[in-house]
C-alpha cells in the first residue's frame, strides 16, 4: 500500500469497512466520539424519564420497578459508556499529537479496546429488550443485586466486564505511549497538561480496574455458577463487594475529572493568550490527586459501620484532596488574570466550570465530615453533589472539548452562535436542575425513590428540577443540530483555526495526514508551537530528516475478538436457565475470540512503509498553509 | 535501550571502566546471593528452633520481602538506569494491593 490508496475517495461500504478495521488513533477517536455520544443520548433519555416521573407527586409515568431499572441504567450508562469513552475520544484524538507521536504505542490494542467497550455497552443496553434491565443501582450492592430476579444484573456484570477489559487496555496503551513515544525534546515537564492528566488517569485505570474486574467475577460466580462470596447464608460477606466496588469507584471519578481538568487547562491558556499559570504545581496537583484518590474510597461507606477510627482516617484523607484541587482552581484563575481574553464557546464553558465545580467540591468536603455524612447519606443532597462535580466538571469539559477540538478531529468549526445558545440553555438548566436538589435532600427526600407524596414541601423543588432538566435537553438538541449543520456545510477551516493554538496538535496540517508528522518535531519548551510562533515561524523545527515511515496495517481481528466475547456472554448468562443452546453458544463465542487471537498470533503482519519519495510528493498537498 | 546492557554498550566508553563496572556488578551479585542463602538458612533455623508462631511468621515474611527486593534490584537489574517508570508503577501497584489487603484484614471481618 502507498499513500495513494489513502487519499482515494471511498464509497459508503468502503468507509464502513475502513472504520471497522481501522487502527488509526484519529479514526478510533471518532468511533469513541460517536459511540460515546450515542450512549450519552440514551443515558440522557433515561434522565429525562426520571425527571418526568418526579415532576409531580404520586406520578405514575413509570412503575416502581421500571424506575429502578432506569436509574440503574442512567448511572451505569453515563459513567461507563458515555463520560469515559467521550474522554477516551479526546485522549485518542489529541494526546498522540500533543506529544509528537505518529500513533499510540499499540494501534491494534487501541482498536481492540474500542470494540470491547462498544460490545460491552451494546450487551448492557440490550437488556432493555431481553427481559428487563439491571435494577440494583449503578453501585449494584451485593445483597440487593444477588436477590434481583431475572437477568438484569447478569447483563450489568457481563457487560461491564467486557467493556472494562477495553478500558483497561486503552489505559495501558496511553501509559506506554506517553512513556515511550514523546518527540525529541518533549520531556515530562514539557508535556501539555491534557497529556499529563491522560497519563495520571491512565495510571488510575491501570490500578482501579482490576478490583472492579475481581468484584465482577465474584458477582458473576455468585449469580451464575453457585459460589457464595457475598452470600451471608453461605458464609460470605456482603461488605466485600462494597469495598471492591469503591476501591475501583472512587479512583473512577478521578479518571473522569482529571482529563476534564486537562481539557480546561488547554482552553484557559489558549483563550487568555497566556502561559498556564503555575504549570509545575498543576502537574504536582494532578499527581497528588491521583495518589490520594486511592486512599479515600471508604468515605462512600461511612454509614456501613466501619467504626470511628476507620471513618476518621478516611474523612481526613478525603478532606486533604481539597488542597491539590484548590491549587488547580487558583492556577486557572491566575491564568485568566491579566490575559487578553476572548469568550469563545470553549472559554465560556471553561469560565463557568470554575464556580460550578467549586460548588460541587464544597459539598464534597461537607460530606467528608463523617458525622455530617450520616445526615446526608442516601439523600438528594448526595445526588446534587455528584451531579455538580460530574456535570459541572466532566460534562462541561466534554462540551467544551467538542467545540475546542472539533476543528482538529473533523477540520470544520462548530457554529459559535448555536454553541452559545447551547451553553446558555445547558448551563442554566444544569443549575436549575441540581441546585434545588441540595435543599430537597436537606428536607429529607431520599435518593432512588420512584415517587413522593404531596404536602411534604417537596413539590416545588422537584418541579423546578424537572424544568431545569428540560433546559438541558434543549441545549443538547441544539448541539446536535449544530453538529449536523456543521458537517453538512463542511467548510474546512485549515490549520490552527483558533489562531492561538499553543501545543503541538495545532502545528500539523488540517486535515491531519494519517501519519501525523512527516518529520518528528523538535520540542524546545512548554507550549512548543507557541514558542515557534513567537519567533516568527509558522512551523515546527523538524528533529529528523525525511525518511520512511513505518505504519501498521488495518485489522479486522479486534472486531471479531470483541464480537466473540459478546456472543459468549449470552451463553454464560442463559446457561443459568438450563437452556440447551446456552453452552454451545458460550463455546462458539469463545471459539471466535480465541480463534481470532490465534490468527493474529500466527499471521506475521509487519505493517508497511510509506516511502520517502511519496512523502516528498505530499509536500505541496498537505494542509492549507 | 540503555537498560539492555549491564553497563554501557558503547565501544567508545573506556574498556577499563567497563571492566571495573562489571566487576562491581559481579561482586554485588555474589554478596546478595550469599545473603539470600543465609536468609534461607535463618528461615529454616527459626522454624526448626521452635519459636512462637507470632515470631516465625512475621520474621519469615520479612526475609521473603528482602529477598524479593534483592531479586528485583540485583538479579533483574532494576537498580540500573532506565527503570524509573517500571519502578514507579511496580511500587504503586504494590501499595494499592497492600492497602486492599490491609482493609480486608482490618475492617471487613470484624
Amino acid at each position: 500500500m502507498s499513500t495513494i490508496a489513502h487519499t482515494q475517495k471511498r464509497g459508503f461500504a468502503g468507509t464502513v469497512w475502513e472504520y471497522l478495521t481501522t487502527v488509526d488513533h484519529k479514526k478510533i477517536a471518532i468511533l469513541y466520539l460517536i459511540a460515546g455520544g450515542l450512549f450519552f443520548l440514551i443515558g440522557g433519555i433515561e434522565a429525562m424519564m426520571i425527571r418526568i416521573q418526579l415532576a409531580v407527586p404520586n406520578n405514575d409515568f413509570v412503575s416502581a420497578g421500571l424506575f429502578n431499572e432506569i436509574i440503574t441504567m442512567h448511572g451505569t450508562t453515563m459513567i461507563f459508556l458515555a463520560a469515559m469513552p467521550l474522554l477516551f475520544a479526546f485522549m485518542n484524538a489529541v494526546m498522540p499529537l500533543q506529544i509528537g507521536a505518529r500513533d499510540v504505542a499499540f494501534p491494534f490494542i487501541n482498536a481492540l479496546g474500542f470494540w470491547l467497550f462498544f460490545f460491552g455497552g451494546l450487551f448492557l443496553n440490550l437488556s432493555w429488550f431481553l427481559g428487563g434491565a439491571p435494577d440494583a443501582g449503578w453501585t449494584s450492592y451485593a445483597s440487593l443485586s444477588l436477590a434481583s430476579e431475572g437477568h438484569g444484573v447478569d447483563f450489568y456484570v457481563l457487560g461491564l466486564q467486557i467493556s472494562g477489559f477495553g478500558t483497561l487496555m486503552g489505559g495501558i496503551n496511553f501509559l506506554v505511549t506517553i512513556i515511550n513515544m514523546r518527540a525529541p525534546g518533549m520531556t515530562y515537564m514539557r508535556m501539555p497538561l491534557f497529556t499529563w492528566t491522560t497519563f495520571v488517569a491512565s495510571a488510575l485505570i491501570l490500578f482501579a480496574f482490576p478490583p472492579l474486574t475481581v468484584g465482577l467475577f465474584m458477582m458473576m460466580f455468585d449469580r451464575m455458577f453457585g459460589s457464595g462470596f457475598f452470600d451471608v447464608a453461605a458464609g460470605g460477606n456482603t461488605i466485600i463487594w462494597e469495598h471492591f466496588f469503591w476501591i475501583f469507584g472512587h479512583p473512577e471519578v478521578y479518571i473522569l475529572i482529571l482529563p476534564a481538568f486537562g481539557i480546561f487547562s488547554e482552553i484557559f491558556p489558549t483563550f487568555a493568550r497566556k502561559r498556564l499559570f503555575g504549570y509545575s504545581s498543576m502537574v504536582f496537583a494532578t499527581v497528588l490527586i491521583g495518589f490520594l484518590g486511592f486512599m479515600v474510597w471508604a468515605h462512600h461507606m461511612f454509614t456501613t459501620g466501619l467504626g470511628p477510627i476507620a471513618n476518621a482516617i478516611f474523612a481526613v484523607a478525603t478532606m486533604a484532596i481539597a488542597v491539590p484541587t484548590g491549587i488547580k482552581i487558583f492556577n486557572w484563575i491566575m491564568t485568566i488574570w491579566g490575559g487578553k481574553i476572548t469568550f469563545t464557546v470553549p472559554m465560556l464553558y471553561a469560565v463557568s466550570f470554575i464556580p460550578s465545580f467549586v460548588m460541587g467540591g464544597v459539598t464534597g468536603v461537607m460530606q467528608a465530615a463523617a458525622p455530617a455524612d450520616y445526615q446526608f447519606h442516601d439523600s438528594y443532597f448526595i445526588v446534587a453533589h455528584f451531579h455538580y462535580v460530574i456535570v459541572g466538571g466532566v460534562v462541561l469539559a466534554l462540551l467544551a472539548g467538542c467545540h475546542f477540538y472539533w476543528p482538529l478531529m473533523f477540520g470544520t468549526m462548530l457554529s459559535e452562535r448555536l454553541g452559545k445558545i447551547t451553553f446558555a440553555l445547558f448551563f442554566t438548566g444544569f443549575h436549575l436542575t441540581f441546585f434545588i436538589q441540595h435543599f430537597l435532600g436537606l428536607m429529607g427526600m431520599p435518593r432512588r425513590v420512584w415517587t413522593f407524596l404531596p404536602g411534604q414541601g417537596l413539590e416545588t423543588g422537584n418541579l423546578i428540577s424537572s424544568i431545569g432538566a428540560a433546559f438541558m435537553a434543549a441545549g443538547v438538541i441544539i448541539f446536535l443540530i449544530n453538529v449536523v449543520n456543521t458537517q453538512v456545510k463542511n467548510v474546512q477551516v485549515g490549520r490552527d483555526p483558533w489562531k492561538d493554538g499553543r501545543t503541538l496538535e495545532w502545528a500539523i496540517p488540517s486535515p491531519a495526514p494519517f501519519y501525523n508528522f512527516k518529520q518528528l518535531p523538535l520540542v524546545r519548551g512548554l507550549d512548543a508551537f507557541w514558542i515557534e510562533k513567537m519567533e516568527g515561524k509558522t512551523e515546527m523545527t523538524p528533529a529528523e530528516p525525511i525518511g520512511d515511515i513505518h505504519m501498521p496495517n488495518n485489522a479486522f481481528a479486534p472486531f471479531l475478538i470483541s464480537l466473540g466475547l459478546f456472543i459468549a456472554a449470552f451463553g454464560a448468562m442463559y446457561q443459568v436457565d438450563d437452556k440447551p443452546w446456552a453452552i454451545p453458544v458460550l463455546i462458539i463465542g469463545m471459539a471466535i475470540t480465541f480463534g481470532s487471537m490465534l490468527y493474529r498470533s500466527i499471521k506475521d503482519d509487519h505493517g508497511y512503509h510509506i516511502h520517502k519519495e511519496d512523502l516528498l510528493d505530499d509536500a505541496d498537498k498537505g494542509g492549507t498553509r | 535501550m540503555a537498560n539492555l546492557q549491564s553497563n554501557s554498550g558503547d565501544p567508545k566508553v573506556n574498556y577499563e571502566y567497563r571492566r571495573k563496572k562489571s566487576a562491581d556488578e559481579m561482586r554485588m551479585q555474589v554478596i546478595t546471593f550469599t545473603l539470600m542463602i543465609f536468609f534461607t538458612v535463618l528461615a529454616f533455623a527459626a522454624v526448626g528452633a521452635g519459636f512462637s508462631k507470632w515470631f516465625i511468621i512475621p520474621f519469615v515474611l520479612l526475609l521473603a520481602c528482602v529477598q524479593v527486593a534483592f531479586q528485583l534490584y540485583y538479579f533483574m537489574h532494576m537498580s540500573h538506569k532506565g527503570h524509573e517508570a517500571p519502578q514507579l508503577f511496580m511500587w504503586s501497584g504494590i501499595f494499592v494491593a497492600f492497602l486492599t489487603i490491609l482493609t480486608f484484614l482490618t475492617i471487613i471481618w470484624w
